[in-house]
């Protein structure tokens, strides 16, 4: 599953800040993210993998990723996402996760579910896997078939009840847009029915698959709030039983957010061609050469690479960002975000409505509540399949 | 796991705290600290949060813990802060009680 993974919590009561945040000195990548494989069985509509993975070159061997996984390790990463596409379609998975653990790291598997079988939850289990984020693109079989384009509500209903039974804390993940943020009530009555304990709800980031269905996926204004009000009522009816987070799409605020905690600081992802990544979606980025741990070291990928050091600190930074006394809070926004709106990844995130290109983010907006008041279908979604992937990026 | 909670419950001493369901604690050489590890998230302890969790191991009872730290820091009446410390961690779900 290629949902964006939250980078580490915010500091809270009975702990420390976190080294490396707002700091000069570059500290560890304490959150590794490794792409398994961009294969996946589903074709989200709102996936963020690459519109051209197919081109992506040949995943990396198990030996490969092991010795990442140490290299890492050995830098400080500690929390482990495994995603992709479907990490289930390795059939090393549950090799690399007993070596993770051995290592100290902690293990989250991202998965969509296809491919969990009962023997293999067992096996990765016993390979001390400590956590399985599911994802449901709905709470309707219809709805959700159409979304994931295949048949998999069935088969992710009995995989969470298998999650339940091997005794893992129940995450769901929900990734939000226009065509089923009107369901956020079913949605949390499913997941309070399967038992979970976390619920993400987390809106549709625009990279990728996302980034070419955009003007189908962007909720209106009324859709947003709507669903906000959902969500609280919820939480105050089931209270800490069941932990729901609530992702604003960030069309919708006029400060970006701290994207990754900054590039470079705290978030590695390796691609399943070993490239090395300050976060999933920064392939796009141009000018830089992202290198691969086929070629070095992830401790000199980390904090000797060109790619890694450049959105480092504050001098790639343009006006308004430049001069702004809240860079320190949000970095300016995304990058990727800034590239693909702007045509400059050094640019302000135009989500800030201190950025003199806000003014794209407000009219994608306008378009969406536009849609929202008269549906047209002029423009048809594009899921995520290799052959759609060959033409080129939007 | 806002700072907003509120700890309701008084903490029975007799009982034996242990770390709750998909949570880890561990000792990073990197970060020169504890950290209480779960599901996608990371908390840094500080040193007396490390002291009472690292002790939290399911034989122990909150009485044996208070004595242990007690005994370890010379120090005394430790009772009522390492109460409200494993209230509010049951409350997070970080420890659970065991009778
Ligand atoms: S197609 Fe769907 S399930 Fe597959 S990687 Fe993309 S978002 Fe995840
Ligand atoms: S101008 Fe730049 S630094 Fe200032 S709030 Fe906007 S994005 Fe953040």
């Amino acid at each position: 599953m290629s949902e964006p993974i939250p980078v580490p919590a915010s500091p809270q009561d009975g702990g420390r800040a976190q080294p490396g945040i707002g700091s000069e000195r570059t500290g560890p990548p304490l959150w590794l993210l490794l792409e398994l494989t961009y294969r996946c069985p589903l074709h989200c509509v709102f996936c963020y993998n690459p519109t051209d993975f197919g081109n992506v070159g040949r995943e990396l061997e198990t030996a490969e990723w092991l010795r990442v996984l140490e290299e890492a390790r050995a830098l400080g990463a500690v929390q482990l996402g495994l995603s992709g596409g479907e990490p289930l379609v390795r059939d090393d998975l549950e090799t690399i996760v007993a070596a993770a653990r051995r290592l100290g790291f902690y293990t989250n598997l991202i998965t969509s579910g296809v491919g969990l079988t009962e023997p293999r939850l067992q096996a990765l289990r016993d390979a001390g896997l400590d956590h399985i984020q599911l994802s449901f693109q709905d709470s309707t079989r219809r709805m959700n078939d159409f979304l994931s384009s295949t048949r998999t509500f069935e088969l992710k209903s009995r995989v969470a009840a298998l999650i339940k039974k091997y005794r893992y804390p129940m995450v769901l993940n929900v990734v939000l847009h226009r065509l089923n943020i009107d369901h956020v009530e079913d949605i949390l009555c499913m997941a309070e029915r399967m038992g979970a304990e976390y619920v993400e709800l987390a809106n549709t980031q625009y990279y990728g698959w996302a980034w070419r269905n955009r003007e189908q996926l962007l909720p209106s204004r009324a859709q947003v709030r709507r669903a906000e009000e959902v969500t609280a009522r919820f939480r105050e009816r089931v209270g800490a039983r069941m932990r729901i987070f609530f992702v604003v799409p960030d069309y919708f605020e006029t400060r970006p957010k701290p994207c990754m905690n900054g590039l470079g600081r705290v978030f590695l992802s390796i691609a399943p061609d070993g490239v090395a990544l300050p976060c999933q979606a920064a392939r796009m980025l141009p000018g830089l050469t992202f290198p691969s741990v086929r070629e070095a070291s992830v401790r000199s990928i980390w904090y000797d690479s060109p790619a890694f050091n450049h959105y480092r600190g504050e001098d790639w930074m343009k006006e308004p960002c430049r001069s702004c006394p809240e860079r320190g809070r949000d970095f300016g926004g995304c990058r990727c975000q800034a590239y693909l709106l702007t045509g400059d990844p050094a640019n302000t995130d135009p989500v800030c409505e201190l950025s003199p290109q806000h003014h794209l983010v407000t009219a994608a907006v306008a378009r969406a509540e536009q849609h929202a008041a008269k549906p047209s279908s002029e423009q048809p979604l594009v899921f995520r399949d290799y052959r759609a992937g060959e033409d080129k990026r939007a | 796991m806002s700072s907003g909670d509120r700890v309701k419950e008084s903490i029975d001493a007799a009982k034996r705290p242990a770390m709750g369901a998909g949570f880890r604690l561990q000792w990073e050489p990197a970060q020169q600290t504890h950290v209480l590890l779960y599901p996608e998230g990371m908390v840094q302890l500080n040193q007396s949060a490390a002291a009472i969790l690292t002790r939290c191991d399911g034989a122990r009872t909150v009485a044996d813990i208070v004595a242990d730290l007690e005994r370890t820091y010379e120090m005394t009446g430790l009772m009522p802060d390492v109460c409200t410390f494993i209230a509010v961690a049951v409350q997070r779900t970080w420890l659970e009680l065991i009778p």
